[in-house]
């Protein structure tokens, strides 16, 4: 039992992180049609970011580990906002440019990456209480899986409640549904792009800080690795939806905690099967919209 | 003696437009009235959409387009629609996921919206502000579709096919409401249905092949059984 409760934990910790790269692109290919390959690179500017601040802070402490996830939010937002504005806006409707464009940026930023902090992971320092456990039902749970928790719960009660109660959320809920009668309606639909990009921008940052701690440390490679998986949780759970993407994330990562557990590390492999049997069964992904 | 005012609101001029590379309307020229509806009509297929939709910057289009007075063919749709454009498309294209007020608050441009107007011509509309509007019949939904055009204060309205596929009652309410929207602007109106037609048009353009054929009286076109067959292939 001590061992169901440690991988389901541990699992939602996982698709946590998986959560907070999935909801900027499934958001951003929702309003915009626009599959961001160089979302990864947010990811780990933003955690490269927190990982400087903490080594000029006192890094153990929980004030830097707070202001380090604002950085990471913060330097994501902008950079992804900045990506859009200044790359992505001239290339709408242009899929294979977008692609290459995207897919180029992801592989210079990596190389950039490394031309600044090296090529070796680099062990981050956190708050003590991150590095115990708590245990329930018996398991020895480690608690930095309850901080993933939290902050991509956070994350998701934000989204929602800025698509539901804001003007410019009721500009990308209209425009992932019919973009160009939104801008019938005399709105610039442009500026909900750029929005929209630093919100997926800013939780792809806060998810960098975030899996820096999760795996102990931070890497040029952190982003590439977790935006895979985060690419299968966006189809699975239905490109351009928010709670496809939430429930995905967590099926995604609880189903490969298992897999690697009980059938002898085969945790990839059950999730690529997964979502061949989804695409067959369902293409449009558990919540997604029929083309 | 009552002056007659005939200064263009909109005008086209050597409009075409093409969808993924085949020409939908060729060197469309017309003026619209700046008062009343004028009608666009033709055969299924002729371009009246398009011709619409080009107007609008939502096709690619090359030609002049002006409104009151001001070039705005380089212009993007929503800089159009600032200008003081509502549209209505076919198909109503309300936004099915969001609630009724949710799609009229979308559509608020101007700091003080006509929301009793709305209220007057839809009531309807204002018992249903909180449902989804893809739960909507789509006489309902055309009304939201109009109610998102008319609680601004524009100086035209292009409204394509209000009436199609809606029960004979809806469609009088239908075109009830675009009379007395007609009353404060000016409507480019594309239509099938020749009774709402003559019910509302002074003035009709017709097309053939993307090609204006007729542009003068909607009432001398369709009195005249024999023209309006010819044109309109229906009498």
């Amino acid at each position: 039992m001590s061992t169901i409760i440690l991988l389901l934990i541990t699992g939602l910790g996982l698709g946590a992180l998986y959560f907070l790269v999935a909801s900027g692109l499934s958001l951003i290919y929702g309003l915009m049609g626009v599959l961001n390959f160089a979302h990864g690179s947010f990811l780990t500017l933003g955690a490269f970011a927190g990982w400087e601040l903490a080594r000029r802070m006192d890094g153990s402490s929980w004030g830097t580990l707070i202001a380090s996830l604002v950085l990471g939010m913060a330097v994501g937002a902008f950079v992804a906002a900045a990506t859009e504005f200044l790359l992505i806006r001239r290339l709408y409707n242009r899929h294979i440019e977008q692609v290459l464009v995207t897919v180029g940026l992801a592989l210079a930023s990596v190389a950039l990456f490394e031309g600044i902090w090296g090529t070796d992971a680099i062990y981050v320092t956190a708050p003590e209480w991150l590095s115990q456990t708590t245990e329930i039902l018996g398991a020895r749970v480690p608690n930095d899986r309850f901080l993933m928790i939290g902050a991509a719960v956070l994350v998701l009660l934000g989204i929602v409640a800025f698509l539901r109660y804001t003007r410019f959320g009721l500009i990308i809920r209209a425009g992932v549904e019919n973009r160009s009668m939104v801008t019938a309606l005399g709105i610039d639909v442009r500026k909900a792009f750029t929005v929209v990009f630093a919100i997926g921008g800013a939780a792809a940052g806060l998810g960098g800080v975030l899996a820096s701690h999760y795996f102990g440390y931070v890497s040029p490679q952190l982003g590439g690795s977790l935006l895979i998986f985060a690419f299968i949780v966006t189809v699975i759970g239905g490109l351009g939806s928010l709670a496809g993407a939430a429930i995905a994330s967590v099926v995604v990562a609880v189903l490969q905690q298992f897999a690697n557990y009980f059938w002898g590390g085969t945790g990839d492999l059950m999730v690529v099967l997964l979502l061949a049997v989804v695409l067959l069964v369902r293409p449009t992904g558990i919540l997604g919209k029929k083309a | 003696m009552t002056e007659i005012v005939t200064e263009s609101i909109l005008s086209v001029a050597g409009l075409s437009a093409s969808i993924a590379g085949q020409q939908v309307v060729e060197d469309v020229s017309f003026e619209m009235l700046p008062v009343g509806v004028t009608a666009l009509l033709g055969r299924n297929g002729v371009g009246k959409t398009s011709t619409l939709r080009a107007i609008m910057g939502l096709i690619e289009r090359s030609g002049e387009v002006t409104i009151a007075g001001q070039r705005v063919d380089r212009e993007p749709t929503h800089r159009i629609v600032q200008r003081g454009v509502g549209y209505v498309p076919e198909d109503r294209e309300v936004f099915s996921s969001l609630t009724v007020a949710e799609n009229l608050r979308l559509a608020e441009r101007d700091s003080s919206p006509n929301r009793q107007l709305i209220h007057e011509l839809f009531p309807d509309l204002t018992d249903r502000a909180g449902q989804l509007a893809g739960t909507l019949s789509g006489g309902q939904q055309q009304m939201v579709s109009l109610a998102r055009a008319l609680v601004n204060d524009n100086r035209v309205l292009l409204v394509d096919e209000p009436t199609k596929g809606l029960a004979p009652l809806i469609v009088m309410d239908v075109a009830k409401a675009l009379e007395r929207a007609a009353q404060t602007v000016p409507v480019l109106l594309v239509e099938q249905n020749l009774q709402v037609v003559r019910m509302l048009a002074e003035k009709a353009i017709v097309l053939e092949g993307g090609r204006v054929v007729y542009d003068g009286s909607a009432e001398e076109l369709l009195s005249n059984e024999a023209l309006t067959k010819e044109l309109l292939g229906v009498a």
